[in-house]
């Protein structure tokens, strides 16, 4: 009798998580609590690790096992997914429009999400370089470099790539500055980038794959990270990193999906991921991972070493935030698709 | 009379209530409901915002091309898959059987993976790509990169179609147009050649449809420029990753239609030929 008390339970359980299991595609858990973390493309390295520190320290301090299973994808079709209904704990994006766009879609997220975490919610930072052939033999060394005629610039396509909107807004940025505030010229500036540009790949990874792989172009427009990931993974012999006067600060944010995380119990052990993401030892692993900590004195001197000192302008200052910059520039029939028609 | 005449209809095999029942369920479940919950959605545009997705010149050109270079696609394939086809069924070789299981590969291969692999070989510095490109040519990147990849998805279905009406064809006809004076050439064009037509036009249709809703293997090698090597495909992503849902329901609309037509053309086309030679 008692037997069969205990059994019942953890038949059901079983059934639960092999149901799970079906749903995910992994294996079959026993945990407790699993969390779920939709993520844009290049943070795969980044939160195998850092899943393991906050498992472990969880561990530790609640006695609780938890299990964070994640999703990758372009920024904004990760986005989608989670309007559409993927159950995720937390978000980890690259821009907070996309964020913005599950708040506003699902109520799932409160509109004020990005004050509810330090800096704009952005437990890490990065910026935009580029990633040049060894040697530099076309001598890029700034923005105005890539408007030559005859230079190939590779970037993703800004519609659909969280990292190539920020590519584009750190060259308007940039040519701002130059012109002083001059929007007409600051456009043309840009329409005369994306002229040479012979490919559009659809994320930041395939443009990698195109410039380092395929060897087209001259030049790469790339996340910091993935510059360096590039230049560790395929070679310090065959590219440079070459950074220019000026780049945007790119603050990929993160937030609770607070209907998701009431809805099966999770919100505790949510947000203590998140907020994890902030200690020293979560920092530390993230400056190694090339993504600048927002604590840097928590970060290994060698790691911090390896950023360059860049004048950063940000989204607010230079665009009047993410909303604004959304519409103005990339959405249909923006700034950024009248380029492209002027550019037939 | 008319009770016999029904009688006379009924089926050898009992059960028709039951198929028609799951047939009606199953293209409702699987076919009709979502492709109902498409043409909902995009009926939010209106006919006026459809005429205004259809007068973009960016949409007007990723359609041309898209629709423009499936076709061509198809025909080469539906040429090559007839020669591919004969040649598998009639001679015996040694290497056949690999030859044949290797047709089907890219039905098997993730379509992305094609593309990489693709892309990897034609591209500039590729095995293909690098003497192509010494002689001028450019594959990858280029619209002719994107009719390599639509003619590689599109071949097994050119050959399977050919292939049973291959084997079925009676030697004795070939034969008997020979003994009675027609040329090689004549028996092949006039004989051999008008029973495989309708088999021809549906592989040509089903390559024709898989290549127009293709989007995996031709984004690694397209380069996806506006205007020049964009597939219709690629923007209806980029509206869904505007949040756009109207907008990219709206184009996978237009495209439906137009598949639609090329598609009802085609079955036209072969009810003509079928009894043009009175062949199945």
């Amino acid at each position: 009798m008692v037997q069969w008390k205990l059994r019942a339970p953890s038949r059901r359980i079983f059934v639960a998580a092999l149901a799970m299991s079906f749903v995910f595609g992994g294996t079959p858990a026993v945990a407790q609590t699993a969390l779920l973390n939709v993520s844009y493309d290049p943070t795969r390295e980044l939160y195998v690790e850092l899943n393991k520190l906050f498992a472990a320290d969880w561990k530790e301090k609640t006695g609780e096992t938890v299990t964070i299973r994640m999703s990758h994808g372009g920024s904004g079709r990760q986005a989608r997914s989670v309007i559409d209904g993927l159950g995720a704990d937390v978000v980890t994006l690259a821009l907070a429009a996309d964020i913005d766009e599950i708040a506003r879609a699902t109520k799932k997220i409160p509109a004020d999400w990005q004050k509810r975490l330090p800096n704009n919610a952005s437990p890490y930072t990065s910026t935009i370089v580029f990633l040049v052939r060894k040697g530099n033999p076309k001598g890029i060394k700034d923005w105005d470099d890539l408007i030559r005629p005859g230079i190939q610039v590779i970037t993703p396509n800004p519609k659909t790539s969280g990292g190539a909107r920020w590519n584009y807004l750190a060259a308007y940025g940039y040519a701002l500055e130059k012109f002083g505030g001059d929007e007409a010229k600051a456009q043309d500036f840009v329409r005369q980038i994306f002229k040479n540009v012979p490919v559009l790949d659809t994320g930041a990874r395939g443009s990698t794959n195109t410039f380092a792989q395929r060897g087209i172009g001259d030049v790469l427009l790339a996340w910091e990270n993935e510059a360096f990931l590039a230049l560790n993974e395929l070679g310090k012999d065959k590219f440079d990193i070459v950074v220019p006067s000026l780049s945007i600060l790119a603050e990929p944010p993160v937030s609770v999906v607070d209907g998701n995380v009431d809805a099966k119990g999770t919100r505790k052990v949510a947000e203590a991921y998140l907020a994890f993401l902030y200690t020293p030892a979560a920092q530390a692993v993230i400056a190694r991972h090339y993504y600048r900590p927002v604590k840097p004195e928590a970060a290994a001197a060698d790691d911090m070493a390896r950023f360059p000192k860049v004048k950063l302008i940000t989204i607010d200052e230079a665009f009047g935030g993410w909303d604004k910059a959304q519409k103005l520039h990339f959405a249909n029939g923006g700034i950024f698709d009248a380029m492209l028609q002027a550019n037939r | 009379m008319a009770d016999s005449s029904r009688q006379r209809r009924r089926n050898a095999i009992p059960g028709f209530g039951l198929t028609m029942g799951y047939t009606l369920t199953y293209l409702g479940l699987i076919v009709l409901i979502p492709l109902g919950a498409l043409i909902l959605r995009a009926s939010t545009l209106g006919m006026a915002g459809l005429w205004e997705i259809l007068a973009d010149p960016r949409v007007l050109a990723a359609l041309r091309i898209s629709f423009g270079l499936s076709f061509a696609a198809a025909l080469l394939d539906a040429v090559f898959g007839l020669l591919v086809a004969w040649v598998l069924v009639r001679y015996a070789f040694p290497g056949r059987r690999f030859i044949d299981a290797m047709v089907d590969l890219p039905f098997a291969l993730p379509t992305a993976v094609a593309g990489i692999s693709l892309a990897a070989i034609y591209a500039p510095n590729g095995w293909l790509g690098a003497p192509l490109e010494s002689l001028g040519i450019k594959v990858a990147y280029t619209p002719l990169g994107i009719f390599i990849a639509l003619v590689f998805v599109g071949i097994p279905f050119a050959v399977r179609t050919v292939e049973p009406l291959i084997a079925e064809i009676d030697r004795e006809t070939e034969e008997a147009s020979a003994t009675l004076g027609a040329s090689r050439g004549q028996t092949v064009w006039r004989v051999v050649l008008p029973p495989l037509m309708p088999a021809m036009l549906t592989g040509f249709a089903l390559a024709f449809a898989r290549a127009v809703g293709e989007y995996g293997s031709v984004i690694f090698i397209a380069g996806n420029l506006p205007y020049l090597s964009e597939i219709a495909p690629v923007l209806i992503v980029i509206r869904l990753e505007e949040f756009d849902y109207a907008g990219a329901t709206g184009i996978a609309v237009i495209m439906l239609a137009i598949s639609f037509a090329a598609l009802l053309a085609i079955n036209l086309i072969q009810a003509w030929s079928r009894r043009r030679f009175g062949y199945a």
